[in-house]
């Protein structure tokens, strides 16, 4: 048998065994960190994703950020509500950071505005400000974000989408996933899940701080979503539409994550 | 003679060179993040000092205009931060390390003696075991200051879901100026303890990769002493 032949295993001197764990450790360390930086260097050359309802970032990302948003959708619950302030706390002066599709060369009428809330079979639901206003107003005084990382506190009123939804008979429409919005110009548009958009404190809003709104601020009609940030609520809603699969999203296709819920 | 003493676990070593990268790759992220919003600054009296942080900076470092990037990188890279802390916090609480970890109820007093130490003011520092005083406070903050960051991280993340955290953070503006400070405590942390290291000399880094130092034991002669004999080590291999 082979086994006869082996000679008895040496102990190893305590130099050796320091030399050999050394070794193996340091080899080890070295193979890992490099595997690491491999690696790293992958995710960050790897490139952009197909640009389609979302774009602008590394593919790999972007799939992070969607699995990321399935995790927390888990604990979105409407039971959890933006933390509400006293009217005296909403700023004066609302700060306007973006006109994209609002700009103010653009040749727009609110007095001849209608919402338009498209249907199925091509059908057009046509909605004016007056039957909005005639619906139960609801106000909000909340912290609203922005993805910068800046808030500010500020006071909207208008219908809740979940009541617009109901007095428009529109509750198969609200069975579907996806809400999409454009301005009239269509030159800003977003993408809302639904839970998100029949959230109780979720506005189509037509006040703020107790006046009409300004061009500015999305006249006449905008969204107020508390629990996304900025970049989804869309002011001068145009166009009202549902679907099964993600709306096109202005941002989304700019890299930032298409959920950005808060 | 020369003799293998056995000093970091293999879960200490993975955990520690994974959190590093990661951590880097957190603060970078952040910075990209934090830019868009740079509002912070040491300011007294109207006076301000540092301003977080200067366009140099910035420009150097590559960081301006990046702002859906940094979250991307870094609402992906906080599983990992956060999954690796479990891990290590797990561990050491089923191997029963922490006891080595958490500071004891003199550790503060001797922390001083070890800092007089380190700065060469006292000749000798207290008898310790695998962390001395100052380890002890400085590696239990640390990870005090990691849960207070994935805390704080969950607050501004998710304030309207995690209301309670946002709420126990102090609110949506202080949980990101904890966020950003705890941030900055981790750089100063960095500074420090690579210092530290660079002090305690090769044998004490090796045993962060290898697991092991190694040790010169004299042997000693048996003799009864009438009273134990509390010599001090002056050795460096102690330190971080």
């Amino acid at each position: 048998m082979k086994t006869q032949n082996k000679k008895p295993k040496k102990e190893l001197t305590v130099e050796q065994k320091i030399t050999r764990r050394n070794f193996i450790s340091f080899t080890a360390f070295i193979v890992l960190a490099g595997g690491a930086f491999e690696g790293w260097r992958w995710l960050y050359k790897s490139p952009e994703e197909t640009a389609g309802i979302t774009g602008g970032t590394r593919g790999p990302l972007r799939r992070a950020l969607n699995k990321t948003e399935l995790f927390f959708r888990r604990v979105f619950s409407d039971n959890h509500l933006v933390k509400t302030y006293p009217k005296s706390m909403a700023a004066k002066h609302v700060r306007v950071n973006s006109d994209i599709g609002v700009e103010a060369n653009k040749k727009f009428d609110p007095a001849t505005w209608k919402l338009q809330v498209n249907k199925k079979g091509g059908e057009v639901l046509q909605v004016s400000l007056q039957e909005l206003m005639a619906l139960p107003k609801t106000e909000i005084v909340y912290d609203f974000k922005c993805v910068e990382g800046w808030d500010q506190i500020s006071h909207w009123a208008g219908v809740k989408f979940s009541d617009f939804i109901k007095h428009f008979n529109l509750d198969d429409y609200a069975k579907m996933q996806y809400v999409g919005m454009e301005t009239p110009d269509k030159g800003y548009y977003v993408g809302i899940d639904m839970p998100s958009a029949m959230h109780p404190q979720t506005l189509l809003a037509y006040e703020v701080n107790d006046k009409l709104l300004p061009l500015e601020h999305g006249a006449p009609l905008r969204l107020i979503i508390p629990v996304k940030y900025g970049i989804k609520n869309l002011k001068r809603i145009g166009t009202i539409t549902f679907s099964n699969t993600r709306p096109h999203d202005y941002w989304a296709e700019q890299g930032y994550d298409y959920y950005s819920g808060l | 003679m020369k003799t293998i003493k056995e000093k970091h676990s293999l879960a200490m070593r993975w955990t520690h060179w994974v959190n590093f990268p990661i951590l880097t790759i957190m603060i970078w992220s952040g910075m990209l993040i934090y830019w868009a919003n740079d509002e912070y600054s040491i300011t007294v009296f109207g006076h301000t000092f540092f301003r977080f942080f200067p366009d140099w900076f910035y420009n150097t470092l590559k960081i301006p205009h990046r702002l859906s990037e940094g979250m991307a990188f870094h609402f992906l890279f906080m599983w990992f931060f956060a999954l690796n802390g479990i891990l290590y916090i797990l561990y050491t609480i089923i191997s029963g390390e922490w006891r080595e970890m958490v500071p004891k109820k003199n550790s503060f007093k001797e922390a001083w003696l070890v800092l007089l130490h380190d700065l060469h003011i006292r000749k000798t520092a207290p008898l310790q075991n695998k962390y001395n005083a100052a380890q002890r406070i400085a590696y239990t903050a640390i990870i005090i200051m990691g849960f207070g960051s994935v805390i704080t991280g969950l607050a501004i993340y998710k304030p309207v879901q995690f209301y309670y955290l946002t709420w126990l953070c102090g609110g949506y503006h202080f949980a990101r100026i904890l966020h950003f400070a705890l941030t900055v405590g981790y750089v100063l942390f960095f500074l420090i303890h690579v210092v530290q290291v660079i002090l305690a000399g090769w044998n004490n880094f090796r045993s962060v990769i290898s697991g092991f130092e190694v040790v010169n034991e004299n042997p000693q002669p048996v003799i009864e002493s009438p009273q134990p004999i509390i010599q001090a080590t002056t050795k460096d291999e102690n330190a971080e």
